[in-house]
């Protein structure tokens, strides 16, 4: 049975366990809902996830262990040949899987009659065209080891998958059972139900730091792996950024995180003190009926998308400054610089530091603001030396996220700074980041083996480093200034 | 009653500082001030007393215009400071209010150290000239305020670090240091002990000599205390206004009386 449906009578199930429990709780109390322990409906919750929950869980077990236990089944059986090494026996299992998908997909569309699946047995060498002709491509022949194989893995697949669908829904009955038995007026359903959301609740943070892990993880492995094909050293302090992919590159960082930075840093001069005055104006000057129009209008610029503002750079602001700056200062003559995408970044990030350090301004108390109104301080000598200093490790804490976003961001500089990787001091030039050549050496006819391919996890373990570090500062300044002045 | 001293100073009769004149405030649509008429004397210590909600806090932040900062209240009347209506517009808010100085009912110190927070009203008006000057300043200050014992080690640790009373007496410090003409105290012993409180109303004492000084205070005794002139609000009305001796001896007023009564009686 498709798993599907079994999650469906599952719950189902559990909605019908749900009504009973509730229905059983009332009766039991005799209508008087003030005798029970709990409402009527947490026993019905109850009822619900004790139905659910270990059903859910077992099938997802068994979904995930399935495959593995079958795998193994069948390669114990494949001739010896086949799995001396890790590799061939890889290979054979996927001709296996492929053949047994093959043949699940012509029988259940009828394409292969079982009459003529009788006839494959003995005579496996046409198998493939004829699979070919139900419109499922194999690789290669068929071998009658190999058909054997599909085979078994068919029957045991159906075999657990009807197990499961069995053991699934008994479990889910068995909880309803036990959920119905246990509803009596002196029963704590509704600590119970707590137990189960705190459960969920630790489940959903788990699993968001086992993806962090992980992610961190593969990008260590894959990492490690470059350096052993490439020196450590000439990557972090190689100044040559020149991939060949015949070997022979040289991959250095420093120009890619130089231009990172580079750009990045053009783009907070632009956004921190337009955000922040922005913020301060909204926040402190403007009437209700402004900043209730402005404040929306400003955030609309963190929702274009970035490739819109890829192209703004590269239509109108690039050529802007070669025209009108680049050229006549004797700068440059090209189209695509960094003072491009910084300034064009910039526009980007300004509502990421405006719109939070707005809140955080709005959140410092009034009566501090009366205070130094009150000794005679002007409203912007009050702003300057109580507000904001009280803000203070808000607005650096929206700073640091506005520049992670600016070191992260790569369509914007593809399209505004370019994609040449250079060391130069010259913000008229063309240069590129570290992101974006992540995307160039990932993209494209790759082995996924080289040194050439492997620099992007490198690159990308660098760039999660500096983030990271970013926002550790971060929390080091806020945590700082909350001890000193809370 | 040997708390009760009432008032041997006697009422100066010295020239009128503030003079308010049917003055009248709305929050929107609540009515929390209602036509009062008052005359703060130079020299005097002037008590507002009342039940919580009368518009005593109202009627103060009047006096130096902080209800400007209140979008939704509307003050209509006058209130003349030395013969010069505070609401004209040829008034700066700003200069007003560095004249008619003013302690909160809640303590909000600055999120700065001990001293910058004495030594920021004297910083924003020049009022010294060189850096031993200002030391001294805020010496003074806090010593008035009954904090420097305190915290005479740890100027330059943050002023939100102090109790909540010490912040308190911070907050009169800071005031005292810009020397106002009038200070406004908004219950400034409501979280003191009965030490620090001795030492603030002897600070108010002091400080008549060189201002008008208005205290809003829950505590009859203090009143009694503290003030030469006295006021009763009810219900945002200026119900009784006179000597403190015959407020507390023989009000006219029988709502006067059993607010009295109820609380010391
Ligand atoms: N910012 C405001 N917005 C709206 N209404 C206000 C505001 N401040 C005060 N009020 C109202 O004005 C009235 C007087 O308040 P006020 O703060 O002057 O009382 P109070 O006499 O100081 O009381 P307490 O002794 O409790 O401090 C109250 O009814 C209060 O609800
Ligand atoms: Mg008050």
């Amino acid at each position: 049975m498709p798993v599907l449906w079994i999650a469906l009578i599952v719950l189902a199930a559990a909605a019908i366990a749900y009504v009973l429990a509730r229905r059983s709780a009332l009766a039991s109390a005799q209508g008087d809902v003030r005798r029970m322990h709990s409402l009527p409906s947490y026993y019905g919750w109850h009822a619900f996830i004790l139905t659910a929950l270990p059903a859910l869980l077992l099938m997802l077990a068994w979904l995930i262990f399935q495959p593995l236990f079958i795998e193994n089944r069948i390669a114990s059986q494949l001739p010896a040949e086949a799995t001396a090494t890790a590799t061939s026996q890889q290979l054979a299992m996927r001709d296996v899987r492929s053949v047994a998908d093959g043949l699940q997909a012509a029988i259940s569309s009828g394409a292969i009659t079982p009459e003529e699946m009788e006839a494959f047995t003995n005579d496996p060498s046409t198998l493939r065209a004829r699979l070919g002709e139900a419109g499922v491509a194999l690789g290669g022949n068929v071998t009658s080891e190999t058909l054997e194989a599909a085979q078994n893995f068919r029957a045991l697949a159906s075999t657990m998958n009807l197990t499961m669908t069995v053991l699934v829904i008994g479990v889910a009955l068995a909880g309803a059972a036990i959920a119905l038995k246990q509803v009596r007026p002196d029963f704590w359903a509704r600590n119970a139900v707590e137990r189960t959301v705190m459960g969920l609740l630790i489940f959903a943070s788990a699993i968001a730091i086992f993806t962090t892990i992980s992610i961190v993880f593969s990008m260590v492995f894959e990492t490690m792996n470059f350096f052993r094909q490439y020196p450590w050293q000439s990557f972090f302090f190689g100044t040559t950024w020149s991939p060949v992919f015949h070997g022979n590159s040289q991959l250095g960082i420093v120009p890619l995180l130089w231009g990172t930075l580079y750009i990045s840093f053009i783009a907070l001069l632009v956004a921190v003190p337009i955000g922040l005055f922005a913020a301060i104006y909204l926040s402190e000057y403007a009437s209700n009926r402004v900043r209730s129009f402005a404040k929306p209008l400003i955030e609309v610029l963190a929702g274009i998308p970035t490739i819109v503002y890829g192209l703004f750079a590269l239509v109108t602001v690039g050529p802007l400054l070669r025209d009108y700056f680049a050229q006549p200062l004797g700068l440059g003559s090209s189209g695509t610089s960094v003072m491009t995408a910084g300034l064009v970044m910039g526009v980007m990030i300004i509502p990421f530091v405006s719109s939070l350090s707005d809140d955080i301004i709005n959140s410092v108390p009034q009566s501090l603001r009366d205070g130094s109104l009150g000794l005679g301080a002007t409203k912007s000598e009050t702003i300057r030396q109580v507000v904001l200093p009280a803000a203070l490790p808000g607005i650096v804490g929206a700073v640091l996220l506005a520049a992670s976003r600016a070191i992260g961001e790569t369509m914007i500089v593809v399209l505004g700074a370019g994609a040449a990787a250079r060391l130069g001091l010259n913000p008229f030039e063309a240069m590129t980041t570290i992101t974006v050549k992540i995307v160039s050496q990932l993209t494209g006819d790759t082995d996924f083996n080289s040194p050439e391919t492997l620099v992007a996890f490198a690159l990308g373990l660098t760039l999660f480093v500096i983030t990271l570090g970013l926002n550790i500062f971060a929390l080091y300044i806020v945590r700082k200034y909350r001890e000193q002045y809370e | 009653m040997n708390d009760m001293r009432i008032a041997e100073r006697d009422v100066s009769t010295s020239e009128t500082k503030i003079a308010a004149r049917g003055v009248q405030v709305h929050y929107g649509t609540t009515h929390a001030l209602k036509d009062v008429d008052i005359d703060i004397l130079n020299g005097n210590v002037t008590a507002f007393i009342g039940p919580s909600g009368c518009g005593k806090s109202t009627f103060l932040r009047c006096l130096n215009r902080m209800n400007d900062t209140i979008a939704a209240a509307k003050v209509t009347g006058s209130i003349k400071l030395d013969g010069e209506d505070i609401y004209d517009a040829k008034v700066d808010p700003v200069q007003l209010r560095a004249k008619v100085g003013m302690v909160f009912q809640k303590p909000n110190p600055f999120p700065k150290s001990i001293y910058d927070n004495v030594a920021y009203g004297p910083k924003i008006h020049g009022l010294t000239r060189s850096k031993a000057e200002l030391d001294n300043v805020v010496e003074t200050s806090l010593k008035k305020a009954a904090l420097w014992n305190e915290v005479k080690d740890r100027l330059h640790s943050p002023g939100t670090g102090l109790s909540g009373g010490q912040q308190q007496r911070l907050c009169i410090a800071r005031a005292v240091a810009t020397s106002p003409e009038v200070l406004l105290m908004d219950e400034p012993c409501s979280a003191l002990d009965p030490i620090a409180t001795a030492q603030v109303e002897e600070l108010i004492d002091e400080l008549r000599g060189q201002f008008a000084v208005v205290i809003v205070t829950h505590s009859m005794q203090q009143a009694a205390r503290v003030s030469q002139k006295t006021a009763f609000f009810h219900l945002g009305n200026l119900v009784e206004f006179g000597e403190t001796g015959q407020i507390f001896t023989n009000p006219r007023d029988p709502r006067t009386e059993s607010y009295i009564s109820g609380r010391i009686g």
